[in-house]
């Protein structure tokens, strides 16, 4: 099973600006179909969602795909990278980036009918925060003024037999309805990305038929706001979904109906879409990659797309052996990104030389200096480490295709600078997390990172600030932190962006992990579709299609 | 009869509770923890492994949870996956869709090997021996994924006579490559059985008694030869019907077949040790039960075989 940390997603479209700044509930004017769109119906290729359909818990690909579409949040993100912009929010207000007015549109709909209201949004924040309730998507709540006197910290840890005590508190304090239409959020600290954070998925409403069942009944007929709603769940077969005739934002479906196919293997749903079985896969099989096969194979049908993830190496910074900068940044020149991504990725991939994707909003392209091949500085700074004594073994996850390049930048590693390196296989993807989790890693390891919400602050402070959510080697340096958190509580985005790109050359100096290379993503549609287009995450904007 | 029939289910108790035993031991045994990879490459909120850990005994010792599982299997219950998933429903869902995609390849085996295996039994070193020879040797020495993908891409992609994978409602029609694809190395073996048992017996006196009497060459062939030479074949179809329902997981990723193997594998992967446990459960007693048939069947085929 290959879990991705999922992205993202945003069902956004064109410049249908007007539309959103009139705030309308009479959004029926744009819509221009062509040929049989609009009864046409199409399969997908799809992963069963591991949980119940809720958007605060919903973390793999899968389930995150069918939540994106089903659900429409305050912000959404344009396809084409840009600055968010409003969806149900009709404005969100702040003076000092801490306390937030945010104002919804009125008479949107959910799929049972009824109204989406300012509440539905702080009930699900409250119900999503509240830790008993075991989202897993809680901590994107944190910001908000009272998150922690909905959680309690477990005393001896989750391995412990302890059970953490009851919260103090049901709700968070930070969060108050004004009336139907207007609620207030204070934060714990200003945070200036937070109305970026909120075309996330954690954020998006529930309506009132989610408190009067249990969770798990809920995800399994959920009901959205969204352009898509719910028809089916045919467990390790299909989701069904159909259009929602009442929707009233910007991005309406055009098309009727969706069919997400539940394929076990990649491969299975690549041979259906060559023989236009399959209306859309995202990614192509890594065995259609070799040689170009796949362009042969799809000719006019592929769909090239880059997308804002990164292949990572991380370094376990806990360990002694590897607390010297210096011998972080020789290892890193050291590697031959272009090499790795000519030769073991065919060219399906990017060398990597910026710390942020460069697709993200306030990312500075080539920023990382560390991410160059230069033999002879990495060779020098190694001997100012003092060297490296013993093996140095690269781990990777065995279950999913990544021996080749972790051999190949071991090997690399080997001939440039001539430490004892090779790479090592972890038989899961399961092992390998619960190793990173309990900071047992012995050597420098494979990650990855997608972007949760197009902005740079989310490259940085989940993963190099002090305590950081995904900051799993420990790396802390006073300088990052104290830069990070003048960027986050920066009274506007540019200026918050400004000082990342500050927190970043610290960074660069540091190199607590080594970015290798930059995601790009193989899909393909079939004859039928004739007009798609991508998020920004590269999921299918189900809006945009046209038969 | 009655009595030997009473005591082959009854060696069924003991064999079923120590292979879920075992099974449940070697699942617990694989290293990982299940929500640790949950959350992808971020860290999985405390909460959220408590509560799934206490759901699932996961704390509670090996002996604890497996005397809980048998405690509600009795009660028809087969637990959930960590998706809170019945495990009977998926077993449900899952089992028949194998069966039926074993039911098809054992039909292919029995009928293409046996007919095969037949012919060549009956005129040696002839070519068609020779082609059936070549060719099965090339099917046992083929894996079944080779097989498998060589076989859609030239049916389902270059062609397009069939659908490359399998509808959710599997019309028989589209099991037919499949089938073939799953039963394909047993399908050699049936043939090269049945070929030697064939060409033994044609020499055998009451082979050649029965065509100085006269008899016709298809009741020599069909009644007298044949009934003789099953029994070997009947051993290896019958254990075999056990072994595609487990041996499924190739062909049915292959042809997005939403069976039982796939399940097994996920589970397996994602350590849910009651899931597990349950499938193979089935999957014992289907190889105790055919097992138990092939014997029965011997008495059938050979009237000098008696059950005591």
């Amino acid at each position: 099973m290959r879990v991705s940390k999922r992205a993202s997603g945003a069902i956004a479209v064109g410049a249908a600006f007007a539309l959103v700044a009139t705030g309308c509930s009479s959004g029926s004017g744009t819509e221009e179909e062509t040929g049989n769109s609009g009864d046409g119906a199409i399969v997908i290729d799809g992963t069963e969602p591991e949980n119940p359909l809720i958007p605060a818990s919903t973390t793999e690909t899968g389930g995150g795909a069918i939540v994106d579409w089903m659900w429409t949040g305050l912000v959404e993100y344009p396809n084409d990278g840009s600055a968010p912009r409003n969806a149900v929010a009709e404005s969100i207000e702040t003076k000092d980036s801490k306390v937030y007015t945010i104002k919804i549109k009125q008479n949107t709909k959910f799929h049972d009918g009824t109204v989406v209201k300012a509440k539905n949004f702080v009930d699900a924040w409250n119900w999503g925060a509240y830790g008993p309730n075991g989202a897993q998507n809680s901590s994107f709540f944190a910001d908000i003024a009272g998150f922690a006197d909905v959680n309690s910290v477990d005393p001896d840890g989750p391995d412990g037999p302890q059970k953490a005590p009851e919260p103090k508190a049901k709700t968070m304090s930070g969060l108050k309805v004004i009336d139907d239409w207007t609620f207030e959020v204070t934060l714990a600290a200003p945070t200036a990305v937070f109305p970026t954070k909120l075309g996330y998925s954690t954020f998006m409403p529930l309506p009132d038929a989610f408190f009067t069942q249990s969770a798990e009944a809920f995800g399994k007929k959920p009901i959205g706001n969204g352009p898509v709603r719910f028809v089916s769940w045919e467990n390790n077969v299909a989701i069904k979904l159909t259009r929602f005739d009442d929707y009233a934002l910007r991005d309406k479906m055009k098309i009727k109906d969706v069919t997400v196919k539940i394929y076990q293997e990649d491969t299975a749903a690549y041979s259906d879409l060559v023989s236009n079985n399959l209306d859309f896969q995202q990614q192509v099989p890594a065995s259609a990659l070799a040689g170009d096969k796949w362009k042969t194979d799809l000719g006019e049908r592929a769909v090239s797309a880059t997308i804002p993830s990164t292949g990572i190496i991380a370094w376990p910074i806990y360990d002694k052996r590897f607390q010297n900068p210096k011998l972080r940044r020789a290892v890193s020149l050291a590697i031959n990104r272009q090499e790795i991504t000519d030769k073991i990725f065919f060219g399906n991939r990017k060398p990597a030389d910026s710390w942020a994707n460069p697709l993200t909003p306030g990312a500075q392209p080539g920023n990382c200096t560390a991410c160059q091949l230069n033999v002879e500085e990495a060779k020098k700074l190694l001997a100012e480490a003092g060297g490296f004594q013993g093996e140095m073994v690269f781990y990777y996850n065995a279950d999913a295709s990544h021996k080749e390049w972790m051999e190949a930048v071991a090997q690399q590693v080997k001939t440039n600078l001539g430490i004892n390196a090779r790479a090592e296989g972890v038989p899961t993807f399961a092992v390998f997390r619960q190793n990173i989790n309990g900071h047992k890693m012995k050597g420098p390891y494979r990650a990855g990172w997608q972007q949760d919400y197009p902005d740079v602050e989310n490259w940085i402070n989940p993963l190099y600030v002090t305590g950081g959510s995904s900051n799993d080697g420990l790396y802390s340096n006073p300088t990052v932190d104290a830069l990070a958190k003048e960027a986050s509580g920066a009274p506007s985005i540019e200026a918050s962006h400004a000082k990342f790109a500050e927190a970043v050359k610290q960074i660069d100096q540091d190199v607590p992990s080594m970015p290798i290379y930059f995601q790009l993503q193989q899909s393909g549609r079939s004859d039928k579709i004739k007009k798609l287009e991508l998020t920004n995450v590269g999921e299918l904007d189900i809006t945009s299609i046209e038969l | 009869m009655g009595r030997y029939l009473l005591r082959r289910l009854l060696q069924l108790v003991p064999v079923f509770i120590g292979t879920t035993f075992l099974i449940y031991w070697l699942v617990w045994s694989v290293p990982g923890d299940p929500f640790a990879g949950k959350c992808g490459d971020r860290r999985c909120p405390d909460v959220y492994v408590n509560m799934m850990t206490e759901k699932y005994q996961l704390d509670k010792p090996i002996w604890v949870q497996y005397a809980t599982y048998m405690k509600n299997l009795f009660q028809g219950d087969f637990g959930t996956t960590f998706n809170n998933r019945a495990v009977g429903d998926i077993i449900a869902t899952a089992y028949p869709n194998t069966l039926k995609l074993a039911v098809v390849a054992l039909a292919i085996e029995a009928i293409i090997g046996l007919g095969a295996g037949v012919l060549t039994g009956l005129r040696r070193n002839g070519f068609l021996d020779n082609l059936v020879l070549v060719s099965t040797l090339f099917l046992i020495a083929l894996p079944v994924f080779v097989v498998g993908f060589v076989l859609q891409w030239l049916f389902g992609v270059q062609w397009q006579i069939v659908k490359p994978t399998v509808s959710s409602d599997m019309p028989f029609t589209e099991l037919i490559v499949p089938g073939f694809v799953l039963g394909s190395a047993s399908m050699a073996y049936v043939a090269r059985v049945a070929r030697t048992s064939i060409a033994e017996n044609r020499r055998a006196d009451y082979v050649r008694t029965a065509i100085a009497k006269g008899l016709p060459m298809r009741r020599v062939v069909g009644v007298h030869l044949l009934r003789n030479s099953l029994i070997p074949v009947v051993t290896l179809l019958g254990t075999d019907l056990g072994a595609l329902m487990g041996g499924a997981i190739i062909t049915e990723g292959i042809f997005g077949i939403n069976g039982i193997g796939r399940e097994a594998l996920r589970a397996i992967v994602t350590k849910q040790s009651s899931t597990v446990v349950s499938i193979v459960v089935v999957l014992v007693l289907v190889y105790l039960l055919m097992n138990l048939l092939v014997d029965l069947l011997y008495a059938a085929l050979d009237p000098r075989i008696r059950y005591e």
